[in-house]
């Protein structure tokens, strides 16, 4: 039987959920918030009900976040949450009913080492890496690192970026296309802009991978005004704000991706 | 820590004298680059062009060089601090941007931001603040070019330099207190980061320190160097030679490196940037990055970074809140590894003394920054009788009224010791 690497699993898994659902429903967490102990149980109440789960790593100094995030980010750091504790929390829960990629800024990334972190990663169950602050330009490093062992590097597509750019994105990216719907930190767009559904059909038209619509997505209005024009959506803050609030995050994702009735 | 043998350090040293780093990619050997969101990277490259294109060329440099003179009121003077000489056995000369427009060097990159953005079309200006003084220098630049500012500044900060706050709002300037992450300048960053991310296409980020993603470092060394050209000329002009020492305060280190730049060519003249030794040595108990820090990411940019062993950063102390920062520019990080500098650190209660010693001698009240480099000077001193030193006065201390009055209940120089 051929091996088939993380990364492109996590790609399948995406068109899968997208074929069955219309969209697939990618759900982010902050690693070990509000409560460190509750952060496996957390992780797979919410792989259950979506289908890929985002982790995110806390980091002291978020600059693309909005403030529900950097309260959550700054709760687990203040708890002990660091990267080696999720990836040793992961290693002993094994496998997730979802694809599990971890979010972090950069530092804790270089802190860990690159090498040494692909290593632990595959052994976690980690399919791969969104790093909002590595930009192409300087992705070289952790690529080659990540490439070896079959984890993705999930890159982030932004409406500001020009044609050509996005292109060369969508080509050197793996597992699937981030595509951020709006400009503004994490959680700040109530709506989606009305220019947002040809903004995803010009990055769908040209990428090999699917393309998953993030930033600002709170309401099953929004999730079914996607469906059609990305393969999946990307839930970040209203989710955080749920789980926050302590309420049953399966069925509020379920909700997310209820058809009309 | 990056270990870079001898002749590596040689030839980096060489491709910065020849003014060949940043490379492209705006590394300064192994440190700099840009490490930015997407969102901001089309801002980045546009800046980096608009650099190229504007910031040597004769229209901007004669707008420039002609605000510089009539504006700011550069060249700033050279003075010898006749009696702080005689009291360590030394010759002391100051480069006084206290006299500088709005009372400290932040106003040159400012003013050659402004008129940078102008150029590019801006229709406003964010920036971040410490110690308030790039904030006051920001308003007045804007106000001067005709730009509207937003400036974020730290809670802490917007506390301990109180004056500055209220000059920016006489300038015309929008404050926002930053309540987030530790409520300073690195919170600031975060801050004025965020904002940009939302509006990177009309807003013009106005980063005040030699930190951040390329071209940053780069662009304020560039306007920053000022200082050190007069410097150099003056000093020749007046002395005949050349310092055998130029000592600067470092924060993120926009001062030091305008100080030092122009002398990294000379070998006879030492090199010596201080940084905040704050309370002491403990984690979180100074800003002493270089001196403390391991090689990291922050702010855009790769360069030494005080953080824990999971990559977090470190919360930071300096009774002085333009040094108040856990990271520095990227030049200064190459200049430690080549060991072209020679960084040091100043606690507060020496730079509290520096102060005092300085206004009682000298009838000049400095920064609290600019006194971390008066401390290590008089330490330098010590075992360097008869030779001549160059301090890099950044600032004028009325900024720090509020922290001097707590420090120093009562006033200042006792009674008895005045004649």
């Amino acid at each position: 039987m051929p091996q088939i690497s993380p990364h492109e699993k996590l790609t399948a898994t995406i068109r899968n959920a997208a074929r069955e659902h219309g969209v697939a429903l990618i759900a982010y967490v902050v690693a070990g918030y509000p409560k460190k102990n509750d952060f496996i149980k957390t992780l797979r109440e919410v792989a259950e009900a979506a289908d890929v789960v985002e982790v995110g790593v806390p980091f002291s100094d978020p600059m693309a976040d909005g403030v529900t995030i950097q309260r959550a980010s700054h709760a687990a750091i203040q708890q002990g949450v660091s990267l080696k504790w999720i990836l040793a929390e992961l290693k002993k829960a094994g496998e997730m009913p979802a694809p599990v990629v971890l979010m972090s800024y950069l530092n804790p990334l270089y802190a860990f080492g690159y090498e040494q972190l692909a290593a632990a990663a595959a052994e976690s169950h980690v399919s791969g890496f969104i790093v909002p602050d590595l930009p192409l330009e300087e992705s070289d490093d952790f690529r080659t690192r990540l490439d070896a062992r079959g984890l993705a590097l999930i890159n982030l597509i932004t409406p500001s970026t020009p044609e050509d750019r996005a292109r060369r994105l969508s080509a050197t990216a793996s597992g699937f296309i981030y595509a951020v719907t709006s400009k503004g930190t994490t959680g700040s767009a109530s709506a989606l802009p009305t220019d947002v559904t040809r903004y995803l059909d010009r990055i769908r038209a040209s990428a090999s991978l699917p393309v998953c619509a993030g930033f600002g997505v709170r309401t099953p209005e929004q999730v079914r005004g996607l469906s059609g024009h990305a393969d999946g959506v990307i839930v970040g803050s209203a989710l955080v704000e749920e789980v926050e609030a302590g309420r049953q995050v399966g069925g509020y994702l379920g909700a997310l991706r209820s058809r009309r009735h | 820590m990056h270990s870079i043998d001898k002749t590596a350090a040689a030839r980096l040293l060489a491709a910065l004298v020849r003014g060949e780093l940043p490379d492209e990619r705006g590394r300064f050997g192994p440190y700099g680059g840009c490490f930015a969101p997407e969102v901001l990277m089309p801002a980045l490259l546009r800046l980096k062009d608009e650099v190229q294109r504007h910031l040597h060329h004769p229209d901007y440099q004669a707008e420039l060089q002609h605000e510089l003179r009539t504006w700011v009121g550069r060249p700033t003077p050279l003075t010898r601090a006749a009696k702080l000489g005689a009291a360590w056995g030394t010759d002391v000369w100051l480069k006084r941007e206290d006299l500088a427009h709005t009372g400290a060097h932040k106003i040159n990159n400012a003013l050659g931001q402004a008129l940078l953005a102008k150029r590019m079309g801006a229709k406003r200006v964010i920036a971040e603040t410490g110690a308030g003084q790039h904030g006051v220098a920001t308003a007045a630049a804007c106000a001067r070019v005709g730009i509207p500012a937003t400036v974020y500044m730290g809670a802490i900060d917007v506390k301990r330099q109180a004056p500055n706050v209220d000059r920016m709002y006489q300038l015309g300037a929008k404050v926002v207190p930053v309540e987030s992450g530790d409520q300073t300048l690195r919170a600031a960053i975060d801050e004025a980061f965020r904002d940009w991310v939302g509006d990177p296409e009309y807003a013009y980020y106005l980063l005040g320190s030699a930190v951040g993603p390329h071209p940053y470092p780069y662009l304020v060394r560039e306007l920053q160097s000022v200082i050190g050209r007069e410097s150099r000329a003056q000093f020749q002009e007046t002395t005949g030679q050349l310092p055998d020492i130029a000592i600067a305060c470092v924060g993120g280190g926009s001062n030091s490196i305008g100080l030092f730049h122009p002398f990294a060519g000379d070998a006879q003249v030492k090199l010596m940037g201080v940084e905040a030794g704050g309370r002491g040595p403990g984690l979180g108990d100074n800003s002493a990055t270089i001196g403390r820090g391991k090689p990291g990411v922050l702010h855009g940019t790769y360069s030494l970074l005080l953080q824990d062993e999971n990559g977090q950063v470190q919360e930071t102390h300096s009774v002085s809140a333009g040094l108040d920062y856990p990271g520095v520019g990227p030049e200064h990080s190459l200049l430690k590894a080549i060991g072209r500098v020679d960084y040091v650190s100043a606690t507060d209660e020496e730079a509290l003394a520096a102060l005092r010693e300085c206004c009682a001698a000298e009838g000049i009240l400095p920064a609290l920054e600019s006194s971390h480099a008066l401390a290590a000077a008089k330490r330098w001193a010590r075992d360097n009788k008869g030779r001549k030193i160059l301090i890099g006065l950044s600032g004028r201390g009325d900024k720090d009224m509020p922290t001097l009055s707590q420090v120093f209940p009562g006033g200042g120089v006792p009674h008895h010791s005045r004649h």
